[in-house]
């Protein structure tokens, strides 16, 4: 069984889909629409501010800060690519075709994540690019220090997002399930978390605020992360694969269906 | 072909399949009936390694199934759930599959012919009827051409000229020389299409048989009297050496003696006659007699006696 046939097969399948166009639209229009909004916002109050917000002041984080529901989309996006195979019983046809569950998995996650990565770049340097003209003479430059890496750094952040999306959605085959617990926990659980001091510096640790340091460039005064943004986004690998592997060892265990 | 060898799924407590071991053979439809829940679709998605075996082996032409090589040019598959996504087409279905397995993109649109869905090969599945559905999965078996091919109760679904449609493929492929394995629960399906009969219930063997041995051995046939002289014609027939048992409503069943002796049997004795009648039992009854103890599922109408009680009913009458 050659690879790249399974490759190419699984090419078809993403692309022959509406819900991979809507999702990965959805994450694109999202993360800049909001990304602008909130860029043209802070221009606005960027007065008011005190002398110490002013000092952590990060024109190239507050573009990204459409991402925060830009991932949801791309969680979507991340889980029908995978889950799709359970609900519709298509599972049964793949590994009946592809009966090497690894190359089967393997193939699909390579395929859509190619893809998130794309999608994630042109949405990371658009939403920079178009944030940083809604900031006026606040913005910052591709060139300054830091910037070019937060910016790709965005792209690959987005990119794994998506994958953690679909190795939980290996590891929990329903779409529903998949949803329901990836969902609230990027919106809501890892902001509770990470705001309240008690758990702060659990919620750190967590894929999507470890992840997310990669896009800061200026680092809020009296911050005690003990990770940088390449270590940030270190964790947030670790978490994916952590999330693929279980989805592989449980697709390699379990009866498919 | 294929190979089952002590082939075993426990799902827990529950035993689905138990301990099967037959060969399906090329050149023959095999048929694979049981009732439903008798483990018929449990066992092929074991030879398609789906699922796990707890014990035992399966081999698709000597080989196990992950161990194929493009497995869609060796077997193809129709399984119950045809496993399609509804916003895909037609076409762009059958094409990742052919995809995956390395065959030519124009047998997609071959196949598609081959079924008839060319004039729907750009639809989404989702506007599909079963009847359709099942066609799609039947192209989807044929893609790879390959030398065995399994379908899981394939005329579900189909309208009686899909039915036709489906006999005549399945037969023409064994006429090729493939191996053809196709589950049903009916018998008189079977009885059309099988040469080969292998049943199963509860998810052991109960049969491994040619068709024509099946039928020379189960389809019994006897001949039905109704008389008013019971006693006087009981005596009559064991004079003769001729041996009758209790039939419904009354009547005595005859085997063996053909319904001519029995009537000139009569005149002689001079026993009234209301009924003197040629029965021959069905398949679909031969069927359930065998499946009767492994039935599952009991469909509690009649409230029939327990297999063990009709046996001394029976026998109780034959001494008498």
């Amino acid at each position: 069984m050659a690879t790249g046939q399974v490759v190419r097969s699984e090419w078809t399948k993403i692309r022959s889909v509406a819900s991979t166009v809507w999702t990965l639209s959805t994450a694109v229009v999202t993360t800049i629409a909001l990304g602008m909004l909130i860029s043209a916002l802070s221009k606005n109050e960027f007065g008011n501010l005190s002398e110490r917000e002013k000092l952590s002041f990060d024109p190239t984080f507050i573009s990204f800060a459409g991402t925060s529901l830009g991932q949801l989309a791309m969680i979507v996006f991340g889980v029908l690519v995978v889950s799709n195979e359970y609900s519709t019983g298509m599972i049964r046809a793949s590994l009946a075709a592809v009966p090497k569950r690894g190359v089967f998995l393997f193939s699909k996650l390579a395929v859509a994540t190619a893809l998130a990565l794309v999608v994630g770049m042109v949405t990371s340097f658009a939403t920079f690019f178009l944030g940083q003209l809604m900031l006026g003479d606040l913005r910052a430059s591709i060139g300054d220090d830091g910037v070019l890496r937060a910016v790709f750094g965005g792209g690959l952040y987005m990119t794994l997002i998506a994958l953690f999306s679909m190795g939980v959605a290996a590891m929990l085959r329903s779409p529903m399930l998949s949803l329901g617990i990836l969902m609230p926990f990027f919106f809501l659980i890892s902001n509770i978390l990470g705001n309240v001091s008690a758990t702060e510096k659990v919620g750190r640790f967590l894929p999507d605020q470890a992840g997310s340091r990669i896009m800061q460039v200026v680092t809020p005064v009296d911050d005690d992360t003990p990770y940088g943004p390449w270590g940030g986004l270190g964790i947030m690998a670790l978490w994916v694969i952590a999330a693929v592997a279980g989805g592989y060892v449980l697709l390699r265990r379990r009866d498919a269906q | 072909m294929i190979e089952l060898e002590g082939l075993t799924k426990r799902y827990g407590e529950k035993v689905a399949v138990d301990n099967l071991t037959f060969t399906v053979r090329p050149g023959i439809v095999t048929g694979f009936l049981g009732p439903n829940g008798a483990g018929k679709s449990t066992t092929m998605r074991m030879i398609l390694g789906l699922d796990h075996p707890t014990a035992g082996d399966v081999r698709v032409d000597g080989t196990h199934y992950d161990r194929l090589k493009d497995p869609l040019t060796n077997i193809g598959a129709l399984l119950e759930a045809k496993g399609v996504h509804p916003g895909r087409s037609a076409q762009n279905h059958l094409l990742w599959l052919a995809q995956s397995n390395g065959i030519p993109e124009r047998r997609v649109r071959e196949v598609l012919d081959e079924v008839g869905l060319t004039a729907v090969a750009r639809k989404k599945a989702k506007g599909f009827s079963l009847g359709m559905g099942q066609r799609l999965g039947i192209a989807a078996a044929l893609l790879g051409d390959p030398r065995i091919l399994m379908f899981d109760e394939p005329v579900n679904g189909l309208d009686p000229e899909g039915i036709h449609w489906i006999r005549t493929l399945m037969k023409s492929l064994a006429e090729q020389g493939r191996t053809v394995f196709v589950s049903s629960h009916l018998m008189s399906e079977m009885a059309l299409t099988a040469d080969h009969l292998v049943v199963i219930g509860q998810g052991r063997l109960l049969a491994d048989t040619s068709m024509a041995e099946f039928i020379e051995r189960n389809s019994r046939s006897y001949v039905r009297v109704r008389t008013p002289q019971r006693e006087a014609l009981l005596d009559a027939l064991h004079r003769a050496g001729v041996t009758a048992v209790d039939g419904a409503d009354g009547t005595l069943e005859v085997d063996g003696t053909p319904a001519e002796a029995i009537g000139e049997l009569a005149a002689r004795n001079g026993v009234v006659l209301h009924e003197l009648s040629p029965q021959q039992a069905s398949l679909e009854e031969a069927f359930m007699q065998l499946t009767a103890e492994s039935v599952e599922y009991h469909a509690h109408t009649g409230a029939p006696l327990p297999p063990q009680q009709q046996q001394q009913w029976g026998e109780s009458w034959r001494k008498g």
